[in-house]
């Protein structure tokens, strides 16, 4: 049943948006990410699901869109990149705080300000502290290949539902654009209405029957107490995500003198610049991150008992080396590389950093 | 006679409709809000529809809607009301979905998105309270304050030259073919208040015809913002208000009036 298919990653979300029976895409265009809902009004997911596709008046109205949607129990996605993700960051936290499901993918490019259309990683603070205002957690998923944009879909879905947050896709401009083969899943259903209501009716605003209470979507709460009592509830929530919903993939790091820790582009560009130091003798290992947030912190804390050091390479000017040094805790040196602002560092850029700040010093 | 000999059910004249619930309604005594949302779960009940409705709260002095009404209910965020309703009526299509707003929400923060959905067409209702003031906040200046009005934040009054005119955010929706009903109400008199239920209904039967979006103003006083007792709230609103925000009809079957 799945397909094999040359895609750019922008396209890969779309089309599997489509195959993970989602119900509903509202977005507004923006570079580097427009392929997306570009995607999917040519492809027409009305006629092959039923999927609604909307291109909302600005992404302020897009994730509000999704906000409406996901109360009712809906599969909703929106995506975009940097600035267009900063305009969604209210509706973001009013998401969290009602604890509804959705998935946001964000194709990053250089800022701050309008920036610049070329990659970056330079959202990652936004994207796993929070972002809006508020104490909140998404969960991040930084997909590293035009397969993981694919891939990532369903499995964001399956958490957003499973915990009731949403959940960001942390995609940048290199991944969004490339092209790399791709094997497709094959086509879930979209639930029923009925289903939908069966499933999720303690919860979403489907309609009142006589049978049950009305479902109210509201993160608002005027007793501080209360709040106070739903801020820990949520907390909770976030931390069985710490226990459980940690992702990463570990390259050469059982006998590594020294990791380079990376996610996304950044994590394939290290990927060779590891190569190329092995090929001199040094014995590096990649450290990949999958999810940003939850952070992987107590693999690297026992990771730095037997390295001698760690680089944290990421495309903006020093973001994820907080966490990888908090996770590090002082045990060794940990160091961050990275061009920004819309540079993609290059592998042998990486090995003269790694080689600088690592493994001479 | 024993008072419990009146309270028959034969001798009833009026019964609040089961879709209020039974919590004391938050506003000021004489607000129109508490009117505004009796009179729209009323048509809701009437209709049979209630099973089928989803409304949406806006952030203003109607942010609680949802512990009035007695039906499923979202709470937006400030102006979102309209994106929101989109996102629900384009996944549930067969469903009732109405937003409930004020005039700061609405054509304030939320210009956009009302102007949008509007312009889109989108098979919902929009009830618009505007009493020309941001009550919930304590009295500031909104789009629809008066020339001349004083609020916290135009404490000299209105200066048009440096805060702009009033917005006839209606008059300018009326406009977009999207709008297919649109009208302008009050709810100050038991008369006013008959008019603007018998709109409500015609709001509610549009989307049910799926003929686009229907909007209804309620002028309503905010006697609280406005520092009046509520009677001379009522008068200063049919004296100042309604000359500028005339009520009636603008848009009827998709015709714009006059
Ligand atoms: C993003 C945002 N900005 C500002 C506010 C503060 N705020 C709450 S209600 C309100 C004005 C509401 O006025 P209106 O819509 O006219 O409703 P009313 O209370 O008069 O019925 C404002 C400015 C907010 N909650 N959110
Ligand atoms: S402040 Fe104004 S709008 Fe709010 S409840 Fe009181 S009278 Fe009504
Ligand atoms: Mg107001």
């Amino acid at each position: 049943m799945s397909e094999v298919k040359l895609m750019k990653g922008n396209e890969a979300v779309a089309e599997a948006a489509i195959l993970a029976g989602v119900d509903a895409y509202f977005g507004y265009p923006i570079t580097p990410q427009s392929e997306v809902i570009e995607y999917l009004m040519v492809e027409r997911p009305e006629d092959r699901t039923g999927m609604v596709v909307l291109q909302a008046e600005s992404e302020i109205a897009a994730i509000n869109m999704v906000y409406g949607a996901a109360g009712t129990g809906k599969r909703v996605m929106t995506s975009s990149s940097s600035p267009g993700v900063s305009l969604k960051q209210e509706g973001i936290s009013y998401i969290a705080g009602s604890e509804l499901p959705c998935v946001i993918v964000n194709v990053v490019r250089g800022g701050p300000g309008l920036g610049t259309i070329q990659p970056s990683q330079a959202d990652y603070f936004q994207s796993t502290k929070g972002g809006g205002h508020g104490d909140y957690r998404l969960l991040v998923l930084a997909p590293a290949s035009v397969q993981e944009m694919a891939d990532f879909v369903d499995l964001a879905f399956d958490l957003a539902f499973k915990y009731r947050n949403p959940v960001m896709i942390l995609s940048d401009g290199v991944i969004g654009q490339m092209m790399e083969k791709i094997t497709l899943p094959a086509q879930k259903p979209r639930l029923s209405n009925e289903e939908i209501i069966e499933r999720y009716g303690d919860w979403a605003t489907t309609g009142k029957p006589s049978t049950r209470e009305r479902n109210i979507i509201t993160s608002l709460e005027l007793d501080p107490y209360r709040q106070e009592t739903h801020n820990h509830k949520l907390q909770a929530k976030y931390k069985k995500m710490e226990e459980n919903e940690v992702r990463f993939e570990a390259i050469n790091c059982e006998d590594a003198d020294y990791v380079i820790v990376a996610y996304g582009s950044s994590a394939r560009i290290s990927q060779k610049t590891m190569q190329l130091a092995r090929a001199k003798g040094h014995k590096v290992g990649l450290f990949r991150l999958i999810s940003l947030f939850p952070f992987p912190k107590n693999e690297l804390n026992k990771l730095a008992d037997t390295v001698k050091g760690f680089l944290a390479v990421e495309m903006s000017a020093g973001q994820m080396i907080e966490d990888v040094r908090l996770a590090v805790n002082g045990k060794k040196p940990a160091e961050h590389y990275g061009r920004f602002g819309g540079v993609v560092h290059s592998p042998e850029e990486v090995l003269i950093a790694l080689e600088q700040k690592i493994i001479g010093g | 006679m024993d008072i419990k000999e009146i309270i028959k059910p034969e001798n009833l004249v009026y019964q609040k409709t089961k879709l209020m619930t039974d919590a004391p309604l938050s506003y000021c005594p004489g607000c129109g809000h508490g009117t505004a949302h009796r009179i729209t779960m009323e048509v809701v009940e009437e209709m049979g529809i209630w099973e089928d409705t989803i409304g949406v709260a806006p952030v203003g002095c109607s942010v609680l809607a949802y512990d009035f009404m007695n039906i499923d209910m979202t709470q937006a965020a400030h102006g979102r009301a309209p994106a929101v309703a989109t996102g629900i009526k384009r996944t549930w299509p067969e469903k009732f979905v109405f937003t409930y707003q004020g005039d700061g929400d609405l054509a304030a923060i939320g210009g956009n998105e009302t102007l949008h959905a509007c312009n889109r067409g989108e098979n919902i209702v929009i009830i618009f309270v505007n009493n020309g003031i941001y009550g919930m906040t304590g009295g500031q200046m909104a789009p629809t304050t008066l020339p001349g009005m004083k609020s916290s934040t135009s404490p000299y009054g209105r200066d048009i030259a440096t805060m702009g005119h009033p917005l006839k955010m209606t008059e300018l929706i009326a406009q977009l073919p999207g709008t297919y009903f649109v009208t302008r109400q009050a709810v100050h008199t038991p008369a006013a208040v008959r008019k603007a239920k018998k709109a409500i209904r015609i709001a509610f039967e549009t989307q049910r015809e799926k003929k686009g979006l229907a909007f209804v103003e309620i002028v309503s006083n905010c006697n609280s913002g406005w520092k009046m007792n509520p009677v001379d709230a009522n008068n200063w609103m049919v004296d100042n208000m309604f000359p500028y925000f005339p009520l009636g009809d603008i848009k009827v079957n998709g015709e714009l009036i006059k």
